[in-house]
């Protein structure tokens, strides 16, 4: 971190000037520059980077959105449709910003799947799995909140449900879910502290990922063998090699993002949240976003308010715990041959959760959904440490520089060459 | 990487069976579902048509507004699907809106201007249901958004009166509708034939003008056209993206 290692020669006398009271330049220069980085990562780990674009594209549109919205029960409903109708290019800035929550979901979804996958959480970056399971956890209270502020229909029965958990608390949960309205209702109180939440939040989140930032430089990118850089001869630069790569990844993704806005807007939406919040009439359906099904799922799994509650939110404690559950020595589930299954498996898991928290819990939605977030826990608390017991790991290249350059050198020296060179040119 | 990816392929197909699966139990919803139609403005290339647009506000101006509001919007938009700045002066000015306090501090009524916003047809809530047995006939600006299946389902709607099935009771002051969620509506049927006279000429059908004003009220809740700017943006963005694929190729050659 400290830049007096290696103080490179500015050429610029003001730059120079500068650096040597305030070492900015320095700074990055080693933190962008030649900050050394793993030669053979994937387009996984464009993941990282995008979900840091999409932060500041969603503070950007936000705050200009704020100067147009106003958080009062009675006028905000209105105040969105007027940013949507009346003020230029409005619709643009909200089709953005409502869109970016789902693309920042898609984005950080994939980045920490891509963590399970290739081991990243392993020593030495326990801490910045924690921090990242940190910034998922805060990224969810601000989109629960942003989520309220149209106060159409499924804003605020949104609301008053996901409030509601509170209460499940044992002797303290009524007196909590009243302190968290403001009042007896999810009303106009509710709505003002969730607008100067959802405006603070992502400033804390900045801060968390910058602490982040700061955990993942200490040691560098992990990489899809999971193996130590052992040397110059392991790494490039991250300018230009990472920035250009990072920069293609972030237009193809941009392209995706782009249909969404233009082509289809409400896709991720609900029509209900287009009707002005009525606290005398209760959707037929209420759901959350897609990005909260899967853990909706597992709520309603459970009969009881209180288990279901606590089954919730400790789906996402065991996220935190991987570092300690998965006591396998090997990273990369490219060595891991059984670890390999089961990671798709909890992948489907998901994705068979998400898909009973779209649908009322009747018929078979309550098994699936039963046995979804019974083989959620058990892949965690069950098969992590049962794996590092039993699976028999295939074994590791010697470098990463051997294995991207001389393929055709490994599979003499390590049995079964499972370790490819890049997938991606 | 093949077994992942095969692993991957056995998950997605695990989740369609589930999804053909789970199909079934939306047999209640598809009651309802009105049948999907083609509109102008679908697809990345949609536009509206604004011929359509002018006959669908005809038909709202003249029948739907007799009890649906449409508070979001200005005479002014009308501009925008084709009258002119003296046509959307003349159309507000049929209106007398209430304006005020004066200087004497009394309100008093004048004719509309571009700027006001579509006159609402019943002063408040409780007036407007006192006037419809008690049902509150919903606002219309955000209408093709606010339900599922869009303008379909205001088609659906529309189009959607015919006898009840036999057997069953339809409550007092309510009409059968195969496409209202629950089939019972306090709407009386809006349309009929040669309720409005088209000046280009176009036969007014119940088909015909339920299609015209479901295409305009799908206009009035965007009022946008997005489609173009999002072609030329995703062009842009393609382009782009092509060159930064060169790029990144120029200067990862060295390395492999």
């Amino acid at each position: 971190m400290t830049a007096s290692a290696t103080r490179p020669g500015f050429k610029n006398p003001i730059v120079r000037w500068i650096d040597h009271r305030l070492p900015v330049f320095s700074y990055m220069d080693h933190e962008l520059n030649e900050y050394p980085t793993p030669k053979n990562l994937n387009y996984m780990w464009n993941f990282g980077s995008l979900a840091g674009f999409m932060l500041v594209a969603m503070i950007t549109t936000g705050i200009i959105l704020a100067m147009h919205y106003t958080p009062d029960a009675t006028l905000a409903f209105n105040s969105v449709e007027h940013i949507m109708r009346d003020v230029n290019y409005g619709w643009l800035l909200r089709y953005i910003h409502m869109n970016g929550a789902s693309m920042f979901f898609i984005v950080v979804y994939i980045h920490i799947f891509r963590g399970l996958y290739y081991g990243s959480y392993k020593a030495p970056r326990e801490l910045l799995w924690l921090l990242g399971v940190l910034i998922y956890v805060l990224m969810m209270a601000t989109a629960f909140m942003g989520y309220v502020l149209p106060w159409g229909q499924m804003s605020f029965w949104g609301a008053t449900v996901i409030t509601n958990l509170f209460s499940a608390i044992p002797v303290v949960g009524e007196s909590v879910v009243t302190w968290l309205w403001g009042g007896f209702a999810v009303d106009n109180p509710t709505l003002n502290r969730f607008f100067s939440l959802h405006y603070l939040l992502p400033f804390i989140i900045v801060g968390v990922v910058i602490l982040h930032i700061i955990a993942l430089h200490r040691f560098g990118s992990n990489n899809p063998l999971g193996i130590d850089m052992k040397g110059k001869q392991d790494s490039i630069p991250f300018h230009p090699y990472y920035t250009v790569k990072d920069s293609f990844g972030l237009g193809v993704f941009l392209i995706f993002y782009a249909c969404i806005v233009f082509f289809w807007p409400n896709l991720f939406g609900e029509p209900d949240n287009y009707i002005p919040a009525n606290p005398l009439a209760t959707p037929a359906e209420i759901v959350p976003e897609w990005y909260f099904l899967p853990f909706y799922a597992i709520l309603r799994s459970i009969p009881n308010k209180l288990a279901g509650v606590i089954a919730m939110f400790g789906a996402i404690v065991l996220l935190a715990l991987v570092p300690w559950l998965d006591r396998s020595p090997v990273k990369s589930a490219r060595f891991r041959p059984v670890y390999r299954y089961f990671f798709w498996l909890l992948l489907g898991d998901c994705f068979l959760l998400g898909f009973c928290g779209a649908h009322p819990p009747e018929g078979w939605y309550v098994l699936a959904s039963r046995l979804g977030a019974l083989y959620y826990y058990l892949h965690f608390l069950v098969i992590f440490p049962l794996l590092a017991l039993f699976e028999r790991p295939l074994p590791l290249p010697r470098s990463i520089s051997e294995s991207v350059l001389k393929p055709g050198a490994m599979s003499g020296a390590v049995a079964p060459a499972r370790a490819l060179p890049m997938e991606k040119a | 990487m093949r077994r992942p990816l095969l692993a991957l392929l056995t998950a997605t197909l695990i989740g369609t069976g589930a999804a053909a699966i789970g199909g079934g139990s939306t047999a209640l919803a598809e009651e309802t579902a009105s049948p999907e139609r083609h509109w102008s403005f679908q697809g990345i290339f949609g536009t509206y048509d604004r011929a359509a647009l002018a006959r669908g506000f005809q038909v709202y101006k003249e029948i739907c507004s007799a009890c649906h509001s449409m508070n979001l919007m200005h005479y002014r938009n009308l501009q925008d699907i084709g009258f002119t700045a003296d046509q959307v002066k003349e159309i507000a000015a049929s209106v007398q809106v209430t304006d005020g306090p004066n200087d004497a501090g009394d309100m008093f009524e004048r004719p509309g201007r571009p700027s006001d916003t579509f006159k609402p047809p019943f002063a408040n809530e409780n007036a407007a249901r006192a006037a419809n047995n008690g049902a509150l006939p919903p606002d219309l600006s955000l209408i093709v958004k606010a339900r599922p299946g869009g303008a379909d389902h205001v088609f659906g709607i529309l189009t959607g009166f015919t006898d009840p099935p036999a057997g069953m009771k339809i409550a007092q002051g309510m009409y059968y509708n195969k496409a209202f969620p629950g089939h019972q509506i306090a709407m009386p049927p809006p349309l009929s034939d040669g309720a409005v006279t088209y000046p280009d000429g176009t036969k007014a059908t119940i088909d015909q003008m339920a299609s015209d004003v479901a295409n305009f009220l799908a206009w009035a809740s965007e009022l946008e056209e997005r489609h173009f700017v999002g072609v030329k943006t995703v062009l842009f963005l393609i382009v782009l993206t092509v060159l930064l694929y060169g790029a990144k190729r120029k200067i990862w050659a060295a390395v492999h």
